[in-house]
């Protein structure tokens, strides 16, 4: 942990050095997302409401995923970019070295500019908090804070598998990116609007569900049940990072670098 | 004209090899396709149309949008163009005895070309063996085919174009993800690609009217499907036209003065 820190800090120092450029990454992020959001607004504008969930209801999906996209890409950005690592062979050095190789590739990269992004979903997560009618409690703000945690780890997850797969492919899998860009695209609408092959999906296989969906269900009011239960369910959900650690870990003992 | 049409070829001829990376982007854009096309059902929920464009319209308007993405989608990240202006290779091709608005011109059209000839057909197909209403439509008629070829190939001249004018931005702002990130999800919002024009409130759709954007995408999706008709599509047609010389011309005179004042980035 505390090697971790250390490497954090060192990267966070680096990317602040360039200060003009930093800034501009940020900015940018913060903006990019409104389309995505003015889209919505303007589909609800012409619609009224999908299937029953109104616009903040949706936006509360949105802010939730968006935070936890965010979130992951700034900090499991090494498995992100891991296919790199592997093409270079930059891989053998981590092997060489005596601390876990999860660990050093975590530590590998840091995206703080995710910031924008960041900020910008909990702009949204804001504005629907006092838009939509919450009768708050403690278990629905132990809830939002699980699903924040869970999300988060759920994406981390998807990234590592994704560049587990790149032990096999040696190249990035475009296809890895349904599972992150078309989640932070498509995620922020309820679950039960898909057929139930996709509804499946995101429930037990990718539980992105477990995050949104199904306490979210709760926390706006729209199904009656014991609150506790509901408000740990992301962290059942983020169980699903244990498979892809193992995945990662078959991936690291099948390896064989592919350069000098 | 002749070193750019073979450039031209070159470049398609070497784009067409990356099969392996289209094969992957076909998932992609299946699966885009698949979730845009549910939600926009349970949008609709019962009803057949809204503001005059119907559900089998807008699926149609989903799957070309994800068959032709890179005719259509204006973010285009080119490393190599992007390289030159900042590391200062640009000095290099200014040497070179042809224009380079033009020589840039011709690569960005030739990637989005052998992308776009590559990609297309499996969508297409996976579109049409849908189950119905998920489907994409026969097109409306076969003058609507020919017309939603014709502006889809003036749409992604068009495109280019603009495309020129974001890589041109780059020698003001130096930051290319500030002006590539910023000024395409701009334009692509214009242009109907987030959600389509019919979709959008009254006083946005004359904004995106009166805007280049929407020339490139919003009129050949809806060309295709008979939702926009053939005396509007033949406007259509002359109004892309003017842009695309407008904009050329624009570009290509921007080009030259800030190539003759730029200061070459690096040692």
């Amino acid at each position: 942990m505390k090697l971790y820190t250390k490497y954090i800090s060192l990267l966070l120092k680096s990317q602040l050095q360039y200060k003009a450029s930093f800034t501009m990454t940020v900015v940018t992020q913060f903006i990019q997302p409104f389309a995505l959001f003015a889209g919505i607004y303007f589909l609800f504008q012409r619609f009224g409401n999908i299937q029953g969930w109104t616009l903040y209801e949706v936006f509360m999906c949105y802010a939730v995923v968006g935070i936890c996209f965010a979130t992951s890409t700034c900090f499991a950005r090494g498995f992100d970019s891991f296919a790199e690592m592997i093409r270079t062979a930059s891989f053998d050095r981590v092997l060489v070295r005596p601390r876990s190789t999860v660990l050093q590739i975590l530590g590998a990269s840091f995206d703080i500019k995710r910031i924008g992004h960041f900020m910008q979903s909990v702009f949204v997560l804001v504005l629907a908090i006092i838009s939509a009618d919450i009768s708050w409690d403690l278990a629905r703000v132990v809830m939002l804070a699980n699903m924040i945690l869970g999300g988060s780890v759920i994406f981390s997850g998807v990234y590592m598998l994704q560049a587990a797969a790149a032990f096999w492919t040696i190249e990035a899998l475009e296809v890895a990116n349904i599972f992150t860009h078309g989640i932070k695209e498509h995620a922020s609408y309820p679950l039960n609007i898909f057929p139930k092959w996709i509804t499946i999906l995101f429930t037990f296989i990718i539980p992105f569900g477990t995050i949104n969906y199904i306490p979210l269900q709760y926390l706006l009011g729209k199904i009656d049940g014991t609150g506790w239960l509901y408000a740990f369910i992301p962290l059942l959900g983020s169980l699903f990072i244990f498979p892809c650690i193992l995945a990662w870990k078959f991936g690291v003992r099948r390896y064989s670098s592919a350069g000098s | 004209m002749k070193p750019y049409i073979s450039l031209l070829q070159v470049r398609f001829l070497n784009g067409l090899q990356y099969r392996a990376a289209a094969l992957g982007g076909l998932a992609t854009q299946f699966f885009w396709g698949i979730m845009l096309v549910f939600i926009y059902k349970a949008f609709y929920g019962g009803a057949a149309s809204s503001n005059g464009f119907s559900f089998q319209d807008l699926v149609s308007f989903v799957w070309l949008q994800q068959a032709f993405l890179s005719f259509l989608f204006l973010y285009d990240w080119d490393s190599e163009m992007l390289d030159m202006i900042t590391t200062g290779g640009i000095s290099y091709e200014l040497c070179r005895p042809v224009r380079i608005y033009q020589v840039w011109y011709v690569k960005l059209l030739s990637k989005r070309l052998s992308r776009g000839i590559l990609r297309f057909a499996p969508v297409v197909i996976l579109g049409f063996i849908m189950p119905y209403p998920y489907n994409l439509s026969l097109p409306g008629s076969p003058v609507s085919l020919l017309l939603f070829i014709v502006t889809l190939f003036l749409g992604l001249f068009l495109l280019v174009a603009i495309s020129m004018l974001i890589y041109i931005s780059i020698f003001k702002t130096m930051s290319p993800i500030g002006s590539v990130g910023i000024f395409s999800i701009i334009g692509e919002f214009f242009a109907g690609m987030t959600i389509p024009l019919p979709l959008m409130p009254s006083w946005l759709q004359n904004i995106c009217m009166a805007l280049p954007f929407r020339w490139t995408a919003d009129l050949p999706l809806r060309v295709y499907s008979g939702n926009i008709g053939t005396p509007e599509a033949i406007t259509g047609i002359a109004i892309q036209s003017v842009w695309i010389a407008i904009l050329v011309l624009a570009g290509a005179f921007i080009m030259k003065r800030i190539t003759r004042l730029s200061v070459v980035q690096g040692g």
